[in-house]
């Protein structure tokens, strides 16, 4: 009788240090658990194979020799996602066992002397490359792209414009219409997001970032914090369609408000000052996204989103109402009550959410690739439209796409 | 078509050109000119002039005002608008782009189908008045105070432990300076604070009231001896009040750590948060700042500089592996035979070896049967006469742990300012009666004054709020002295000022 309780009291004492432990090594930050469970720390490899294309150089590092600043823009996420596949275990080298074909194109890396990617050449050159892969392989023709992707990080996706009137009436490339596509624009009922595709975060150096950070017990004294601009003078002067008028609205209701830490300047103290603000704006600009949404998360501040219908990265896995706080671009006057009537519960929980270093790590493309980040995401986002379903393979002769659709400009050859 | 001509101008967009307001060189494709494309060739013409002279798109407002669809409400739109600005140039695109044809629904239509986020114009929402909302404001603010308290309970100190601060003090002119700004620093620390004032001279409302303003948990004691006039005879007598305060802590078995604030010492703040590293016994680096008086010293000082740089710093020092090694102490030889002996000397003042400020215990240290006291600690009960410095409380000065990165950091400044010993000062800087130093102005009346109105003298004198009258108070007091010979108005104020005088 005595052995027994022995034996409890062991059991319970054991359990209780078991628990002790584990509750002391994340005391402040908490375990985000989506609708799948622990998505972010699932592990890809050996859950899909990847093939890629080997495409000719002109499609690739003869563009980055060309211009080596696509590798430091926000567009740079398709010429990471390239090298990382190279160098990762589910690359497979046999084509049959493939489970997703990755075509290395470099579409947005024409970039103007600011910096700004030029798209009118690339739907000419994403056309020549898949003539190229359609012609030289097989796997193409089998499905049409129904089991290849594409990384489109450009503005409105594959569209290839950053007018997004321009960019409606074009529609997708139409051969890109079966590929999925991983691009880093997401509006909800949006044409120019296709079901299917895998929205990223736009591209954010991570060694700046992480160069830049400050003690973590610096107290966090700015409410609301954003630089930026509010209105495009050079594009859109007389205002109401940068933003569709929510940025000049902020800025129009909030300019006098101490608490709203907002201006057009270009501080150099920009990383540090986020990490010690408790929200940061993240309003839509030309498109809904931006790196602004990156940074306030590795930086632990809270992301606002003036956006409305936006879709942000990752969102069957990262559960983004429970971290960020959503604003209706009709609401922005009303923003500082709303802001202010957040209890405070909800907000310290945010702020643990967004502590986890896995929260932090998915939104980054480091090199080299750590478990968690970025482009695992991918890949398991990739992972679980797996298995294909039957209806992708077409019967030999079928021909869904139509190759000659689309503007005269685009069916020259590149 | 003519729209479509506009339409074209967006084209340049991204590459930064200036836009000029229309580009007139599209009426050069179309190859017969019928009667309508020059009247739209004209009036196209007179808006690019009419945008020119006005600096926007006028053409754009006129197309909309005949071609839109929905009621408009465009810029500052009020802030119960409903309707969204919806504008379109190119007039066949509105037939194919599908979210224009919800222009008629409710925008707050959720359908799956159509998005009701719709491309173009919108308006600039403002609410009617964009200024700061104070409730908004202060519950921002309360926000901001509880983010902070959760940083500092996650990122801070775990388990901060009490702070006992001791302070001798005695009533002389620049005690409220010293003491307010100890006080100061002392209502800024986050951790539980006890303050033990030890007075000389007994407890006096002077100072009672001074640290009364605090809001701190104050144990005020008096010791009956008045402080002597040698900076020696002081030094000695403050350790003994210092031993008084140590004995209050055993008797009342104060539990957290105790530090030694002198009164003219100045604080910082990371002080306070690093104190609460100490184990038992800690020694803090001190930054001593005399101020030296003549120049000639000066002079002598910068010879030996070149011989042997010294740091104003006196603390704990340690070797390569960050263990205690010895002690950095202020290098009086300079000084020697040209310090300061009374207080009230104009030479410079010195500290002693090892200033008691530069040393921080814990509370159980001092108590009579704690346990688990370390065996180096000797009894307060049993010491033979009085100690310079906390180190002859320990056996083993080694068993101190240096604080501060080693003593790397400065954390706090040493500081010895008094008055000459014949100043007075109003007792609680309240003036009350009224000084008996007056400074005849030297003429009268003073040629920048704003003229007086006899109205404002009477409460300025009665009143004891002293600090910013006083100077009113003086020059009128004097410009009525000699204005009585002049002006017989005035009678009824000067007799009214006799009064109180007497």
């Amino acid at each position: 009788m005595r052995k027994c309780l022995w034996l409890w009291g062991l059991l319970f004492f054991a359990l209780g240090f078991a628990w002790s432990i584990t509750a002391e090594r994340n005391p402040c930050t908490e375990r985000i658990s989506g609708s799948a469970g622990d998505v972010l720390e699932d592990d890809p490899v050996g859950r899909l194979k990847v093939y890629v294309y080997e495409l000719p150089s002109k499609y690739n590092k003869k563009i980055l020799q060309k211009d080596p600043r696509c590798l430091s823009h926000m567009f740079a996420a398709e010429i990471f996602m390239h090298r990382f596949l190279l160098s990762s275990p589910v690359q497979t080298l046999n084509p049959e066992g493939a489970d997703w074909f990755y075509t290395p194109i470099y579409a947005t890396c024409d970039l103007t002397p600011t910096g700004l990617p030029l798209p009118f050449k690339s739907p000419r050159m994403v056309r020549s490359a898949i003539q190229l892969i359609s012609s030289s392989w097989p796997y193409w023709n089998r499905t049409e792209g129904a089991d290849h992707f594409f990384v489109v990080p450009h503005d409105f996706g594959a569209y290839f414009h950053y007018q997004e009137e321009k960019a409606i009436e074009r529609g997708i490339l139409p051969i890109l219409r079966r590929a999925t596509l991983v691009q880093t624009f997401g509006q909800r009922n949006h044409v120019c997001l296709n079901e299917g595709s895998i929205t990223i975060p736009p591209y954010a150096p991570p060694q700046k970032m992480r160069a830049r950070q400050i003690p973590p017990d610096t107290p966090r004294s700015i409410f609301v914090y954003f630089r930026g601009l509010f209105c495009d003078v050079n594009n859109d002067p007389e205002g109401g369609y940068y933003a569709r008028g929510a940025r000049a609205a902020v800025w129009e209701n909030f300019k006098s408000n101490p608490l709203f830490d907002i201006s057009t300047e270009h501080p150099t103290t920009y990383y540090e000052d986020m990490q010690r603000a408790i929200f940061c704006l993240c309003p839509l600009g030309w498109a809904p996204w931006s790196p602004r949404l990156v940074e306030a998360i590795v930086f632990g501040c809270i992301p606002v989103i003036i956006a409305d219908d936006t879709v942000l990265p990752f969102a069957d896995a990262i559960p983004w109402e429970e971290i960020g706080v959503f604003v209706a671009e009709e609401d922005v006057p009303k923003l500082d009550k709303i802001l202010t009537s957040i209890p405070s519960h909800v907000i310290l929980r945010k702020q643990r959410l967004l502590a986890n270093p896995s929260m932090k790590r998915a939104m980054l493309f480091p090199q080299p690739t750590l478990p968690g980040d970025a482009f695992h995401q991918i890949l398991n986002g990739l992972a679980r439209k797996l298995p294909h379903p039957k209806s992708v393979y077409l019967k030999p002769g079928e021909k869904i796409l139509n190759w000659t659709a689309g503007p005269i400009t685009d069916l020259k050859p590149w | 078509m003519k729209l479509s001509a506009l339409h074209q101008s967006y084209i340049n967009r991204r590459t930064n050109s200036f836009r000029s307001s229309g580009p007139l060189d599209s009426s050069s494709d179309s190859a017969i000119k019928s009667p309508a494309a020059i009247f739209w060739l004209v009036f196209h013409a007179l808006c690019c002039l009419i945008s020119l002279l006005l600096g926007y798109r006028f053409s754009r407002l006129v197309f909309f005002f005949l071609f839109s669809t929905s009621s408009t409400n465009f810029y500052t739109s009020p802030f119960r608008s409903t309707a969204e600005l919806v504008k379109t140039l190119d007039v066949h695109s509105v037939l194919s782009n599908n979210p224009v044809a919800n222009l008629d629904l409710p925008l707050l239509n959720k359908t799956v189908t159509n998005s009701r986020v719709v491309v173009g114009r919108h308006g600039i929402r403002i609410r009617p008045w964009p200024h700061p909302d104070p409730v908004e404001v202060m519950k921002a603010h309360r926000i901001i105070e509880i983010v902070q308290k959760e940083q500092r309970s996650q990122f801070g100190i775990k388990n901060p432990r009490t702070v006992i601060v001791v302070t001798p003090t005695y009533v002389r002119t620049f005690q409220a300076l010293h003491l307010t700004g100890v006080m100061h620093s002392l209502m800024l620390v986050p951790y539980d604070l006890v303050w033990i004032v030890v007075e000389a001279g007994g407890v006096s409302n002077e100072t009672a009231s001074l640290i009364a303003k605090s809001g701190l948990k104050t144990i005020h004691v008096g010791f009956n001896q008045r402080m002597p006039n040698s900076w020696e005879e002081r030094h000695k007598l403050e350790s003994k009040m210092r031993l008084r305060a140590l004995r209050i802590i055993r008797e009342k078995k104060l539990d957290g750590i105790v530090m030694f604030a002198d009164d003219s010492n100045m604080h910082s703040m990371e002080l306070f948060d690093e104190i609460q590293n100490v184990k038992w016994f800690g020694a803090v680096s001190v930054g001593i700042l005399t101020h030296s008086v003549n120049t000639d010293e000066m002079a002598d000082r910068k010879k030996d500089e070149e011989e042997n740089p010294r740091m104003p710093v006196q603390g704990p020092a340690c070797n390569a592996s960050d263990m205690l090694a010895g002690w950095h102490t202020f290098n009086t030889l300079p000084f020697a035979g040209k310090s300061a002996v009374y207080i009230d000397d104009r030479a410079t003042v010195l500290p002693r070896k090892l200033e008691w400020s530069g040393f921080v215990l814990n509370s159980r240290l001092l108590w009579k049967d704690s346990s688990d006291k370390p065996k180096w600690i000797k009894d307060i009960d049993m010491l033979n006469g009085d100690i310079e410095s906390p180190l002859g409380l320990v056996n083993d000065p080694s068993v101190v742990e240096p604080l501060g990165n080693c003593g790397r950091q400065v954390l706090l400044w040493w500081l010895r300012v008094e008055a000459r010993a014949d100043s007075k000062f109003p007792p609680k800087w309240i003036i009350d009666p009224p000084l008996e130093i007056t400074v005849p102005s030297k003429r009268t009346p003073w040629p920048d004054a704003p003229p007086e109105l006899p109205a404002n003298e009477k409460p300025a004198m009665g009143m004891q709020d002293p600090i910013v009258k006083h100077s009113t108070k003086r020059t009128s007091r004097s410009k009525h002295r000699s204005k009585r010979k002049h002006e017989p108005k005035t009678d009824t104020q000067v007799s009214t000022r006799h009064s109180e005088q007497s």
